[in-house]
């Protein structure tokens, strides 16, 4: 489909973003309110699929030159390494950790070990459904 | 997690690391970095002895699933240690020795060593850990590193060969070991070693107690290569040298061996664990000393000798088991055999370790193994005869070396079996010091051959591929380390008595004392007449082996396990390809009609046949008019797609019964699962547009009515039993709900309100990680199939 979408083209840029900047609010504020890793990674790569569609499969790879796989490895990487530190602390594997700190201006923040390990989901899911998409869009 | 927990892990740590600096310090044989792992941990477990030479044992315990009762215990004791010691000291020089038999260009160092610390981590994990559970995973983990180390050559099919023969024959046994393990949890309630050895007394009567037996010791006899199952381990030398070293002589086939040894008071007090043990042993050791003769290869001599000796340790634990057995006679008398096997243990990891290097110099510098090829290398090689001398003596069992001790030892126990009172030994009994008799001769022959067929004799240099000369000192300083300690234990035997030997026979028998004396001289006896007797027969039949070599063509090969292994491997084959060709006809639509027809008969039948099924409107609420619409608008939509032309069509219309069972999710006030179903319909839509972009407009197409009508008959079935299902699952209510934990903890434990998402990262997190794995090798498994194919496909049109 060689046709010039120039509507297309010119939101999903300005789109684009929206969606990158709400999958990465979505991904943080999912200890409290709907959110999480598996769904800021599927918005992630919905945002990548928007880019695809708008653009074809050698543009997106220029602008994103990830490899994919990599991306998967680093994800299952993060969340197995969450659950193996905890061993180091002699408590059961992928048993979390949280505190909560205060910093200046943006007040009582509370860190957690589970935010790494939906990381590593966030980074699987992204890397899966682009592998996917990449290999089969690709295949000719 | 303490130190001891750390030294297990060590191994698979560096391991991590390998490929990286393999990588960056190229210029460095990998084999450097390695071998300070196992020097480190030698000396480290080498601190312990003074604490089992005082009878004491250091336990370590850190929770790993405590609720199953799993934990990861490590217990050092006299037997652990030893074995500890066998894994890391024979590591450190088989590394060594690897350095220079494996040159840096020519070989894929990377992968060697990450198996190699593999192996190690697992081995130690074998012999250190004292949950049943935990020791499994470590013995299975021992059987693929293994299984790797053996087909690390994978070009040649015959380490493809060796590899998976030894993988099916050790997993089998390593299944049916697990189904002991949990058969004597079922009796005990534990998994600890150490919990169910104190129970042991009551053990014996219960039902269980003999098929428990008979599945670990399944997995110990395939382990340390068994009659009859020993045939893979001739089939796993075409390993490097290095690992054949390792793997099966100091270690992996020990591993059996320590397995027999720790569950010996469990079992022994029952006639059938001599009987087994023994027996088995017995016929191992003569078949497998019978066998060597006949071999041509060194390697192959080496592998029938370890399968041999193998069984004459397996055969002393027998025999020792029975003091346990026994109250009649002097328990003491029985326990030469335990303190036997200990020694030879040692003694056996010193001289095969050795000779096994011997033999990897001599096709190193040569180029090959065959003993038709080779002799007269003494002039070449005098450093590489004198340790093959030193070890192949002590092999046969000659003084002054260690070899000869044990087999005095071994001779002793064999001889005292004659007064033992259980079952039929009076009579049958006789059989036990004869064979034993018998198959020392033919160890003393092929040690013979081994030595002399190689180092002495015409030299033929014209067979040969290199041209021989003495091999690289970093590759004789392991033998000859070996070869020295064969010799110090030959003379100064007591210098393990105390440290080594007596806390591991304790171990072994926990309720006996033990004063382990071995002494050099025991005067003129029985054992040293039978000693004279192997010497005078052996040289005899080493002299005329020409003559009778034909003995070995009496059975012919059709009558072998190996062929009885290969037939029903093909056959097996054959049949399961037929069996797989009839099932898997490639049609998506067949592979559906299967998981569907099942489906509605195991879940239907069920229903009904449990009286499963209950329609309960008792808690139903009220069912608002726009969950009608939207219930409708799904069922319309859905059935619309029968009649769409296009795929694209159907695709979308697809979407939209997503889009509209999110919207349920929205009215019963589930942000969490709206947001997801709508993303995933998002992109499965976009998925499926970009795949059948590419793929033909449907045709109309006119099929059978018959076709037709099973597909409809088949859906209509899938859809009413989910109904059926669905409204019974609400009607039958077994337990509480667990939604109360989860409101109750959420903030409590996790500190998070958000319940969907701290039940994925925390509660569940274990669900969630072995999800993303499973996600990551789909795609793995979707880019191997699309990618790799083109890749292939290039390949052979290039040819």
């Amino acid at each position: 489909m060689k046709t010039n979408d120039v509507i297309l083209q010119t939101t999903t840029k300005i789109v684009l973003f929206i969606i990158l900047i709400f999958s990465v609010f979505i991904f943080f504020t999912g200890h409290y309110t709907p959110g999480g890793g598996f769904i800021g990674g599927l918005l992630t790569s919905g945002a990548i699929v928007l880019l695809l569609l708008a653009f074809d499969l050698k543009t997106v790879k220029k602008i994103l030159p990830f490899n994919f796989l990599h991306m998967i490895a680093t994800g299952l990487l993060f969340s197995i390494g969450t659950g193996a530190g905890a061993l180091i602390f002699n408590v059961p594997f992928l048993t979390h950790a949280f505190t909560h700190i205060d910093i200046p201006i943006l007040g009582d923040l509370s860190l957690h070990t589970a935010t790494i390990f939906d990381l590593g989901v966030f980074l699987v899911v992204v890397g899966v459904t682009m592998t996917i998409i990449q290999t089969i869009g690709g295949d000719e | 997690m303490s130190l001891l927990h750390l030294a297990i892990i060590s191994p698979f740590l560096l391991a991590i690391f390998i490929p990286i600096l393999f990588k960056v310090f190229r210029r460095v044989h990998t084999g450097w970095f390695v071998l300070t792992l196992p020097v480190l941990l030698f000396s480290y477990f080498l601190s312990f002895i003074s604490i089992t030479s005082a009878q004491q044992t250091v336990t370590k315990s850190f929770a790993w699933i405590p609720s199953l009762g799993i934990d990861f215990t490590v217990k050092v004791d006299g037997l652990a240690l030893l074995f500890a010691l066998l894994i890391t000291g024979i590591g450190s020089l088989v590394v060594l020795y690897s350095v220079y038999y494996l040159q840096k260009d020519k070989e894929q160092l990377n992968n060697f060593y990450v198996y190699l610390l593999l192996f190690m981590g697992a081995m130690l994990g074998v012999v250190l850990s004292d949950n049943l559970i935990v020791l499994y995973t470590f013995w299975e983990f021992t059987s693929f590193s293994s299984f790797l180390l053996i087909g690390y050559w994978y070009k040649r099919e015959k380490s493809r060969y060796g590899a998976k023969k030894s993988m099916l024959i050790t997993v089998f046994g390593g299944l049916s070991m697990l189904g002991g393990i949990i058969l004597l949890y079922v009796m005990t309630g534990t998994f600890s070693i150490s919990a169910i050895i104190q129970q042991s007394n009551e053990l014996f009567t219960n039902h269980l107690f003999i098929p428990a037996m008979l599945c670990i010791l399944l997995g110990a006899f395939t382990k340390s290569a068994q009659f009859p199952f020993h045939i893979w381990l001739p089939d796993a030398m075409e390993a490097p040298t290095p690992v054949s070293a390792y793997l099966h002589s100091a270690t992996m086939v020990k591993a059996g061996i320590y397995l027999v040894a720790r569950m010996s008071p469990v079992f022994a007090e029952t006639a059938l664990w001599v009987w087994l043990v023994a027996g088995v042993g017995i016929v191992t050791l003569f078949w497998g000393s019978f066998s060597a003769v006949k071999q041509t290869d060194l390697k192959g001599i080496l592998a029938f000798s370890t399968i041999s000796q193998l069984g004459m340790i397996m055969t002393l634990l027998g025999i020792g088991g029975a003091a346990l057995h026994l109250d009649s006679i002097n328990n003491s008398y029985y326990m030469v055999a335990t303190v036997a096997a200990v020694f030879h243990l040692i003694n056996h990891a010193t001289f095969k370790g050795a000779l096994f290097m011997v033999v990897g110099i001599v096709d190193h510098e040569t180029g090959t193994r065959d003993i038709r090829k080779l002799g007269g290398l003494m002039p070449f090689m005098p450093i590489t005869f004198t340790v093959a001398i030193i070890g192949t003596f002590s092999m046969a069992g000659l003084p002054p070396f260690n070899g000869f001790l044990s087999k005095e030892m071994f001779f002793t126990a064999m001889v005292r079996v004659l007064s033992m009172d259980i079952l039929n030994m009076e009579t049958i009994g006789i059989l036990f010091p004869v064979i034993a008799w018998i198959a020392s001769i033919f160890t003393f022959v092929y040690s013979m051959i081994l030595v002399f067929k190689t180092f002495s004799g015409k030299f033929q240099p014209e067979k040969l591929k290199k041209k021989p000369h003495e091999a690289p000192i970093g590759m004789l300083i392991p033998p000859i380390v070996l070869a020295s300690l064969v010799i110090a234990f030959g003379f100064f035997p007591n210098v393990l008595s105390n440290t080594i030997i007596s806390p591991a026979v304790s171990a072994i028998m926990p309720d006996f004392a033990v004063d382990v004396h071995i002494s050099f001289w025991h005067g003129f006896n029985t054992e040293l007449y039978m000693t004279i007797g192997v010497i005078a027969i052996g040289f005899l039949l080493y002299k005329t082996y020409p003559k009778w070599r034909e003995v070995y063509k009496i059975f012919p090969e059709k009558l072998s396990l190996n062929h009885l292994y290969d037939g029903a491997l093909n056959k097996t084959e054959m049949v399961s390809r037929r069996i797989t060709s009839s099932i898997l006809t490639g049609s998506s639509r067949t592979y559906l009609l299967y998981l569907f027809i099942f489906f509605i008969l195991i879940l239907g039948s069920t229903l009904f046949i449990k009286d499963a099924f209950k329609f309960d409107t008792s808690n139903i609420s009220n069912i608002h008019i726009a969950e009608v619409i939207l219930a409708v608008g799904i069922c319309i939509v859905a059935i619309s797609i029968l009649f769409v032309k296009s795929r694209l069509t159907s695709i979308i219309l697809l979407g939209a019964v997503g889009y509209s069972v999110s919207l349920f999710f929205v009215i019963y006030r589930a942000p969490d699962l709206a947001l997801t179903q709508l993303v995933i319909e998002t992109i499965s839509v976009a998925l499926f547009l970009l795949c059948f972009y590419h793929l033909p407009k449907l045709k109309k197409r006119e099929e059978r009515i018959s076709f037709k009508l099973t597909n409809a008959l088949i859906s209509v079935g899938v859809g009413a039993l989910v109904i059926l299902i669905g409204l019974s699952a609400h009607s039958n209510k077994l337990f509480d709900s667990i939604a109360h934990y989860y409101i109750e903890n959420t903030y409590k434990e996790a500190a998070g309100k958000n319940m969907v998402n701290v039940i994925l990262v925390d509660f569940r997190g274990l669900d969630t990680m072995f999800e993303i794995t499973v996600l990551a090798i789909a795609a793995i498994g979707i880019f191997g199939l699309i990618k790799l194919r083109l890749k292939g496909g290039k390949k052979t049109e290039n040819k």
